[in-house]
């Protein structure tokens, strides 16, 4: 930086920063401005904005794009948290968008239909943050050498169903442990294995964590969900179908968010859990197949 | 030293501002309950969201006891968000949201635009340059006489003491500096109380 009065937007202290400030929190996803509300009013950290929540997507199927910039703006103009929207994975000029419109943090997400089969965004290029998905270590290390400056575990999103958010988590810090242990010679193997940069991998084996914050999406229905992700480490978590899929979304979310704050506290979180009515029904894995399933979308 | 500081856990960038307490090898423990509290000499208020945060300090029962803690001469940092929560009046905030009225000053929520505006630049401050950190930051329009003014950007203060509360619009525990935290703890918390 230099001295003086001259001050910068977009660097990467300032995006990441951001990012910083969601942690122990709860990022809703929401479709419209009386949804953001009732969010907002439960104490979410932010909401993503979107046109359907992934649990519709996944049933209604067809190409899944950015949302109406007037509905997000819709959204925009009643909450005075930050708000969040999705691009499509390689669709730069739906970010462009995005960051035209103001939102505070772009998603380039595989829960809409993908527009580049081979290139992510270049996220340096732009002033507005990204948060991207991650099912391992190596595609988070490939993100943020792309610019992400949050990585969530990608789970998968619309089902209700926590077991690939566990996995996906295990699997990413669970290398981060493993990668803290490795010898010098060693960690030229894990960048190769893990088809990532060598001098992100390396400033992983000397701090133990990644170089941004990790947060938990895909699958989060209940409080308990939300304390089981951050008991393993997430930093905070996404809640996508979750609340407005199930029977009474108000006090849903409020549970979630008091359960993402007192993660260990299990007099807390069964407190919190009582009484909520039914959760969103959710899938199992096996009743997915192979194309429907969001994690895969990323490369 | 002797003596628990306490950083406010309940949401947002408290660990940053823990790692640099133990930096200055300040014992530092997180605080979400008030049994968590009960153990602290000093409180920390971080960054994140002032709503979210006073939405949880009421229903965890920690907004009345830090209000008296602070009352009975509690030493307190509050950056960003906790800047808000420590202030007298809020602008643009939502109209539940709560706050201490430890510092005679009147914030407007997000002032200086949203994330796309949000900036890093060089402040002048007692201690010399200070290098601020400055996410959808609060802008003070207003100080009260008994308020000491810091550091100032652009006209506006935006590091601010009133006796043992202590107050940034930026974020020093993103600065790989710890010039602010050392300030604190050596000359608020360590000072006997008047």
């Amino acid at each position: 930086m230099t001295s003086g009065n001259a001050s910068s937007v977009g660097t990467l202290k300032v995006k990441r920063g951001l990012a910083e400030m969601l942690k122990g929190g709860v990022i809703m996803d929401v479709v419209n401005a009386e949804q953001a509300k009732i969010a907002e009013d439960a104490g979410a950290c932010a909401v993503m904005a979107l046109e359907r929540v992934p649990a519709d997507i996944r049933r209604d199927g067809g190409v899944a794009r950015m949302s109406d910039p007037e509905m997000i703006e819709g959204i925009k103009s009643v909450v005075r948290i930050p708000v969040m929207a999705k691009a499509r994975i390689g669709h730069f000029v739906e970010a462009q968008i995005l960051e035209a419109l103001g939102v505070d943090f772009v998603d380039e997400s595989e829960v809409l239909t993908p527009a580049d089969e081979t290139h992510h965004i270049d996220k340096f290029a732009f002033t507005v943050p990204f948060v991207c998905g991650a099912t391992n270590l190596g595609e988070a290390l490939r993100r943020i050498s792309e610019g992400a400056c949050m990585i969530r575990s990608k789970g998968e999103a619309g089902t209700g169903n926590i077991v690939e958010a566990v996995r996906h988590l295990r699997s990413i810090l669970g290398d981060i442990r493993k990668i803290t242990q490795a010898d010098s010679a060693e960690l030229f193997q894990w960048a190769k294995t893990l088809q990532a940069p060598l001098p992100l991998v390396q400033e992983i084996a000397e701090t133990g964590k990644l170089p941004v914050p990790i947060f938990c999406a895909g699958g989060i229905a209940t409080p308990a969900d939300a304390a089981l992700a951050m008991q393993l480490g997430a930093e905070a978590v996404f809640v996508g179908s979750g609340i407005f899929k199930s029977d009474d979304p108000a006090p849903r979310a409020r549970a979630i968010v008091e359960a993402t704050t007192h993660f260990r506290d299990a007099h807390v979180l069964a407190k919190v859990s009582r009484g909520l009515g039914a959760p969103m029904t959710g899938i199992a894995m096996d009743e997915i197949n192979g194309t429907q399933r969001f994690a895969e979308r990323g490369w | 030293m002797n003596g628990v500081v306490g950083v406010l856990a309940l949401q947002g960038a408290f660990a940053a501002h823990c790692e640099k307490l133990a930096a200055l090898d300040v014992e530092c423990i997180e605080v979400r309950t008030t049994e968590d509290l009960g153990k602290v000499t000093a409180l920390v208020m971080p960054g994140g969201e002032s709503s979210t945060m006073s939405h949880l300090l009421v229903s965890s029962g920690l907004f009345d006891v830090i209000d008296e803690r602070i009352a009975d001469g509690m030493a307190v940092f509050g950056t960003c968000a906790g800047m808000i929560l420590l202030a007298s009046d809020i602008a643009d905030g939502r109209d539940d949201q709560r706050s201490f009225s430890a510092l005679d000053i009147s914030v407007r929520r997000n002032a200086y635009g949203r994330q796309v505006d949000s900036f890093e630049t060089d402040l002048a401050t007692p201690f010399g340059d200070v290098h601020g950190v400055f996410i959808r930051a609060p802008r003070i329009e207003r100080i009260g006489k008994s308020v000491e003014v810091l550091g100032s950007h652009d006209g506006d203060p935006v590091l601010v003491r009133q006796g043992r509360v202590l107050a940034a619009s930026f974020h020093p525990e993103l600065n790989e500096d710890e010039r602010l935290h050392r300030f604190f703890v050596e000359e608020i918390v360590m000072k006997e109380q008047e």
